[in-house]
């Protein structure tokens, strides 16, 4: 021991300092972001009057001055969204980790492996039905089954004897994609005008619907997700040697499993139920994270959360800002960002042979 | 060039633990699936210290039989480990006195060799975090495998060989710093290393076993075997057909009916262990 202890190469403690430094990086980085949207639209306000309008909201002097239009603007539309595509940015990023531990590969994507669609074909069902039996919690709850359902489906079928085939893994997905893109159509068909012009809008994704309401609705189950999964780092870590490897180790493997598809379908069905499908933000968050920190979910997992709050955060404020006064759906621009980067990845991936 | 014989003297069944408990006893073991039977009455047992190979050809139920050890499988009969059957222990608290090395492990996640074998410390830690000690043992169990150097290396820019190491360093930090009988399971570690590292993973088995754990492998080649066991288990068809000391076990005859292929089983010429060479 003493011979290892005298050469003690830092080389950990390196690895940690670059952790905290991105850390104290991205938490700097959400919150001008955050500023920075809220601040931005028909009606301008500073940073300096956002900030100090949330102190006065903290019984704070402000420190300049503003109009009560800035104030109800802030409040009643600008806040509530930011916060909204913080959460849903997070949980979606987080998910997107998740999915990838537990198949082992960087490609597993909600969005791609039809979770998000599953999700979205039950919230559309719920609408169309006109299920309300559990009030504000009625589309997030539907979703939230659909996505559980379709997690469960793509699991069972890309597991081949504690291995999971990756080819099944995206053929599933494409199918479950297509199943559910059918079945939310016959929806469509059968929907009145109105829900149609809601439904399509809503599906290509989009958070300017967000209301206080809806963000009491969907914030429990977006946080869990973000805040559960930090506490699965070690289980997911263990999870890539395998499943019977993590077993050695003392991991109980099934029950992990489980909570991370609960937890994976809470995230992806709250946040398609009040965003619509918001693709990549799963996928090519996770990626980024890994090529800074490394495949570690201790920092993984947190970083992603962090990452994929600003992501959505800015791509909300570009869709909402770049065609004004008219709105792009956000599901656009992540795809207009993601599905190149999907592309890139696929091209390293048969070049090292590595992701598939 | 004078020669270091590994194992504790003496042929004939040298047991030196033998008034403590079994680590391992397998009594009229049996497993079969879909109406075919790959292990039938298979008696085992491993006390502290000791190292039991086994052998035998592909086939012969080799990995079935280290799968009902592990607990991954689980037949008709008695398997029990440190006294008790596999489904009494608490999954954490077994995998700190118990490593299981797989013959090979996929992991595709470009890692830090470190980090690689600081997951060997998970059943050690409360609230996922590593301490100095943890980082210590992973430098150390690195150090005995001969990677010290490779600790910032990304594990996905290794060889093939130098990655099974670092999953023998994992579970060397999986065990280390127990108290109590310690247990690891080895599935053919040597089968993607080459020669000198095929000792040195026996080499380490024994020193393991100089401190109380005991080592079960199962390996391929019969010589390496013969070179570190304490004892051979030689499995054929399912059935354990010899088991004993390597002078016991590895006889032509044995061989023969086991692998179907002629031996000479000479005396080591610098070592106290039999010689296995080929007669045809």
């Amino acid at each position: 021991m003493s011979t290892a202890s005298t050469v003690a190469p830092t080389h950990a403690s390196a690895t940690r300092r670059r952790r905290a430094r991105a850390f104290a990086i991205l938490v700097p980085v959400l919150l001008v972001s955050a500023i920075a949207a809220i601040g931005t639209g028909a009606v301008e306000i500073s940073p300096l009057q956002v900030i100090s309008i949330l102190l006065t909201n903290l019984g704070v002097e402000p420190i300049v001055e503003f109009t009560s239009l800035q104030e109800r603007v802030l409040h009643a539309i600008r806040l509530p969204r930011v916060v909204l595509g913080a959460l849903v940015g997070s949980a979606l990023a987080v998910s997107g980790a998740a999915m990838q531990g537990l198949f082992r590969n960087p490609l597993a994507d909600p969005g791609l492996l039809g979770i998000s669609s599953g999700a979205s074909l039950a919230a559309t069902a719920s609408i169309v039905i006109g299920f309300h039996a559990l009030g504000n919690f009625s589309l997030p709850i539907a979703a939230f089954f659909g996505s559980l359902i379709t997690t469960t489906l793509i699991y069972m079928l890309a597991q081949d004897r504690g291995r999971v085939n990756v080819t099944t893994m995206l053929l599933a997905g494409i199918a479950i994609n297509a199943l559910c893109g059918a079945i939310t159509g016959l929806f469509v068909y059968m929907a009145s005008d109105d829900e149609l012009r809601t439904i399509t809008f809503w599906q290509m994704g989009s958070l300017g619907s967000a209301t206080w309401r809806m963000v009491g609705a969907a914030a429990p189950f977006l946080l869990a997700c973000s805040l559960i999964m930090p506490f699965m780092a070690n289980a997911l870590n263990a999870l890539l040697l395998g499943e019977q490897n993590a077993r050695h180790l003392g991991i109980p493997v099934d029950a992990v499993k489980w909570l991370i598809i609960i937890v994976v379908a809470f995230g992806v069905g709250a946040g398609v139920a009040v965003s619509g499908m918001i693709g990549f933000v799963g996928l090519v968050v996770p990626h980024l994270i890994r090529l800074w920190l490394g495949p570690n979910h201790r920092a993984l997992i947190p970083a992603a959360a962090l990452l994929g709050a600003i992501l959505l955060i800015n791509a909300d404020l570009i869709a909402r800002t770049i065609v004004t006064p008219a709105e792009l759906p956000i599901g656009i621009v992540t795809a207009l960002v993601g599905a190149p980067f999907f592309l890139y990845l696929l091209l390293q991936g048969r070049k090292t042979g590595r992701l598939i | 060039m004078n020669q270091v014989s590994y194992k504790p003297e003496a042929p004939g069944i040298p047991l030196p633990h033998a008034s403590e408990p079994s680590l391992i006893e397998v009594n009229g073991l049996s497993f079969s699936i879909a109406g075919k039977t790959l292990l039938e009455q298979i008696e085992l047992d491993l006390a502290q210290g000791e190292l039991l190979v086994v052998v035998g050809c592909n086939g012969a139920g080799k990995s079935t039989l280290l799968k009902n050890i592990t607990g991954e499988l689980s037949g008709r009969g008695d398997v029990q480990v440190f006294g008790e059957s596999l489904d009494a222990h608490r999954p954490r608290e077994l995998a700190r006195r118990r490593a299981v090395l797989a013959q090979h492990t996929h992991l595709s996640f470009g890692y830090e060799v470190e980090e690689v074998v600081l997951l060997g410390r998970i059943p050690h830690q409360r609230r996922q975090v590593e301490s100095d000690e943890d980082r210590e043992i992973a430098r150390e169990s690195l150090r005995r495998v001969g990677l010290e150097s490779y600790a910032s290396r990304n594990y996905l820019t290794l060889s093939g060989g130098e990655q099974q190491r670092v999953h023998l360093a994992r579970v060397l930090a999986q065990l280390a710093g127990t108290k109590g009988d310690r247990l690891l399971l080895l599935d053919e570690p040597t089968s993607s290393l080459d020669l000198a590292y095929q000792h040195q993973v026996l080499r380490l088995s024994r020193e393991l076993c100089a401190e109380g754990v005991g080592v079960l492998a199962v390996l391929h080649d019969l010589n390496l075997a013969s070179q570190y066991a304490d004892k051979v288990a030689v499995l054929a068809g399912g059935r354990i057909l010899a088991y004993g000391t390597p002078f016991s076990v590895l006889t032509p005859e044995t061989v023969r009916t086991a692998f179907g292929h002629e031996v000479m089983v000479v005396n080591h010429p610098c070592l106290n262990c039999p010689l296995i060479v080929s007669a045809t």
